[in-house]
C-alpha cells in the first residue's frame, strides 16, 4: 500500500496534476482534441491542463474530499500539445479521459463533461472541440442508427445509386391537402423520398395529423403508379417528448417508412429516445441539423461538425445532413469527406488532410446515409455523385420544384441526370470532368432535363469557406 | 397554346428506369463494372403483377466467381427465353456490405 498524502488546502497550478506529457493513452480512453487560444501570458501547458481538469475531475481549489477517492484513476490528462498549421494564435491540446468518467450509452453525458463549463473558463480566450476518439468499448454501449444503410436500402428497395429527395416548398404556409399534392407530384415524377422542411411541425395552417393523412395517400398512389417504393420524412420534432412519440406512433399506424427529427434543437436525449423507438418499431429516422452552424462554423470556438456527426451516429439516426460542398451552404470538400466517412465507414484512420485527428473504430455499428441538401440542381449532379458516392441522399428542393413544368418534370430531370451520371461512372468515365457531355447526352432523350439545364445554367454559389481546415 | 409538356407517370421499376432501354453493350459494361469490383452477378425474374414484392424468383444461383461477361449475357438471354413475359433484373452482390451495389431491370415483361 502506498503512503497517503497529507491534505494541503489552497490553489495549485493545474499542470502539476493534469499535464502528463509521458502518458500513453489506453485503448479504452476517450480521447479529445481541442483547439485553444489561451489568455496572454499563460503557458500552453497550464492552459491545456486547465482544459483537462475543468472537463473532468478538477475544480479551481483543492478540496479535502478528493482524498477519499483515487483521482489518479479518474482524472483527464492533457498528454500532447501541437501547433495549429497556419494559425500562430492557437494550439491543439490532446486530452485522454478514462472510460469510467462517462455513463454508458450517453452522448449527453460525454458532451456535458467535454463541452460544459470549460467553454466559459476565463483562462481561455476561445476553445473548440475538434475531434473525439470514442473507444470501441464505449461505442458498443450505444444504440446507434435504428436501421443503418444496408437495411434501409433493403426496406426501400434502392440499390446501386444515391437516393433522390426534395424538401417540399414553400416551406411554410401550405394546407395539408395542397402539401400532399406537392409530395405526390415529386414522387410520381421520380424522387424516392420527400421531406418536411425543418420549420414544419404542427402550425395553424397545417396540423401534423392532417399532413400525415394526405402524405400517406400521396405515397400510396405514387407507389402503385410507378412500381417503386416511396417515402416522406414526417417531421415529429415537437415541444415535448410525449407529443413527439404520439406523432411517431401515428406515422407507424399509417405504415409510413420514415420519420424525421432535428437532433440539435430537439436535443440528444429526445433524439436517442426516438432512435430507440424507431429501432423497436421498424421505422427509419431522418436527421436534420438546424442550429449546427451556430455551434460549428467559428474556427476558434465551439464544436466541429465532425464531433456532432459522430455523436449523432452514436445517438441514432439513419440519415444525416452533411452539406453539399457545391451548393448554397458552407462546406469544405476535404473536411466534408472527413465527417462523411465517420458516418458510413466501420473504421476511419487518422487523416489530418481531412481534419480527422484520431483513428476511429466503429466496430459493428451500422452506417448513416449522408444527406446533401441546399441550393443544388442538375448541373451539380456529376460532382455530387463523385463527392458523396452511392450511400448518400441528394436533395433538390428548388432544383425540383422550380422546374418550369412543375414538380413531376423537375423530379424526372433530376432522376435522369442522376442515373446518367451513375451509368457513366460505372462505365469508367470521369464524370466530374465530363459533366457537360454526360448531361447533354442524357438531355437528348429527356426534354425535362434539357429544360432544367437551361433554367439553372448560370446558378453558382462561389463564396469562400469560412470554416477552413487548418493548413499552411 | 401553352408550351408546357404533359408529364405522364410511368412505371419505372427503380434504378436506371429513367434511361433509354440498355443495349447489349450497355449491359456488358455494367457487368464489367461488377466483375471488376469482385461482386457476384445474379439474375432474378418475376411476373410484372408481383413487381413490388421483395423476393423475385432466382434464375439459377448467383454466378459466384464468374468473370466471363459472355456467360452472364447468355444466362440473361436464356432467362428471357424461358420467361418472356417476366421482368428480369441483373444484380451484383457484395458479400462485405451484404447489399447490391448493382441492381437494375434489364428486360420488362
Amino acid at each position: 500500500m502506498s503512503a497517503s498524502k497529507a491534505y494541503e488546502a489552497g490553489v495549485k497550478e493545474y499542470r502539476d496534476k493534469y499535464w502528463t506529457p509521458d502518458y500513453v493513452p489506453l485503448d479504452t480512453d476517450l480521447l479529445a482534441c481541442f483547439k485553444v487560444v489561451g489568455q496572454e501570458g499563460v503557458p500552453k501547458e497550464e492552459v491545456a491542463a486547465a482544459v483537462a481538469a475543468e472537463s473532468s475531475t478538477g475544480t479551481w481549489s483543492t478540496v479535502w474530499s478528493e482524498y477519499l477517492t483515487d483521482l489518479e484513476f479518474y482524472k483527464g490528462r492533457a498528454y500532447r500539445i501541437e501547433d495549429v498549421p497556419g494559425d500562430p494564435s492557437a494550439f491543439y491540446t490532446f486530452i485522454a479521459y478514462p472510460l469510467d468518467l462517462f455513463e454508458e450509452g450517453s452522448v449527453v453525458n460525454v458532451l456535458t463533461s467535454l463541452v460544459g463549463n470549460v467553454f466559459g473558463f476565463k483562462a481561455l480566450r476561445s476553445l473548440r472541440l475538434e475531434d473525439i476518439r470514442f473507444p470501441i468499448a464505449y461505442i458498443k454501449t450505444c444504440g446507434g442508427p435504428p436501421a443503418g444503410i444496408q437495411l434501409e436500402r433493403d426496406r426501400l428497395n434502392k440499390y446501386g445509386r444515391p437516393l433522390l429527395g426534395a424538401t417540399i416548398k414553400p416551406k411554410l404556409g401550405l394546407s395539408a391537402k395542397n402539401y400532399g399534392r406537392a409530395v405526390y407530384e415529386c414522387l410520381r415524377g421520380g424522387l424516392d423520398l420527400t421531406k418536411d422542411d425543418e420549420n414544419i411541425n404542427s402550425q395553424p395552417f397545417m396540423r401534423w395529423r392532417d399532413r400525415w393523412d394526405f402524405v400517406a395517400e400521396a405515397i400510396d398512389k405514387a407507389e402503385r403508379e410507378t412500381g417503386e417504393r416511396k417515402g416522406h420524412y414526417l417531421n415529429v420534432t415537437a415541444s415535448t417528448p410525449e407529443e413527439m412519440y404520439k406523432r411517431a406512433e401515428y406515422a407507424k399506424e399509417l405504415n409510413m417508412p420514415i420519420i424525421m427529427h432535428d437532433f440539435l434543437t430537439g436535443g440528444f436525449t429526445a433524439n436517442t429516445g426516438l432512435a430507440n423507438w424507431c429501432r423497436e418499431n421498424g421505422v427509419l429516422l431522418h436527421i436534420h441539423r438546424a442550429m449546427h452552424a451556430v455551434i460549428d462554423r467559428n474556427p476558434h470556438h465551439g464544436i466541429h461538425f465532425r464531433v456532432l456527426a459522430k455523436c449523432l451516429r452514436l445517438s441514432g439516426g439513419d440519415q444525416l445532413h452533411t452539406g453539399t460542398v457545391v451548393g448554397k451552404l458552407e462546406g469544405d470538400r476535404n473536411s466534408t469527406l472527413g465527417f462523411v466517412d465517420q458516418l458510413r465507414e466501420s473504421f476511419v484512420p487518422e487523416d489530418r488532410s481531412r481534419g480527422v485527428f484520431f483513428d476511429q473504430d466503429w466496430g459493428s455499428m451500422p452506417g448513416v446515409f449522408a444527406v446533401a441538401s441546399g441550393g443544388i440542381h442538375v448541373w451539380h449532379m456529376p460532382a455530387l455523385v463523385t463527392i458523396f458516392g452511392d450511400d448518400s441522399i441528394l436533395q433538390f428542393g428548388g432544383g425540383t420544384q422550380g422546374h418550369p413544368w412543375g414538380n413531376a418534370a423537375g423530379a424526372c430531370a433530376n432522376r435522369v441526370a442522376l442515373e446518367a451520371s451513375v451509368k457513366a461512372r460505372n462505365e469508367g468515365r470521369e464524370i466530374e470532368k465530363e459533366a457537360r457531355d454526360i448531361l447533354t447526352e442524357a438531355a437528348s432523350h429527356s426534354p425535362e432535363l434539357a429544360i432544367a439545364m437551361e433554367t439553372w445554367k448560370e446558378i453558382k454559389f462561389e463564396f469562400d469557406t469560412v470554416d477552413k481546415l487548418d493548413v499552411k | 397554346m401553352n408550351t408546357q409538356g404533359d408529364y405522364q407517370t410511368i412505371a419505372t421499376l427503380e434504378t436506371f428506369g429513367f434511361l433509354p432501354k440498355f443495349t447489349a453493350d450497355d449491359v456488358q459494361k455494367q457487368i464489367a463494372y461488377m466483375v471488376a469490383n469482385g461482386w457476384s452477378p445474379a439474375i432474378e425474374h418475376e411476373h410484372p403483377s408481383n413487381k413490388m414484392e421483395t423476393y423475385w424468383t432466382m434464375w439459377k444461383l448467383p454466378f459466384f466467381g464468374e468473370t466471363n461477361m459472355q456467360t452472364i449475357l447468355s444466362e440473361l438471354e436464356a432467362c428471357r427465353r424461358s420467361y418472356p413475359d417476366h421482368n428480369i433484373r441483373l444484380i451484383g452482390y457484395d458479400p462485405y456490405t451484404q447489399s447490391q451495389p448493382v441492381c437494375f431491370v434489364v428486360h420488362e415483361g
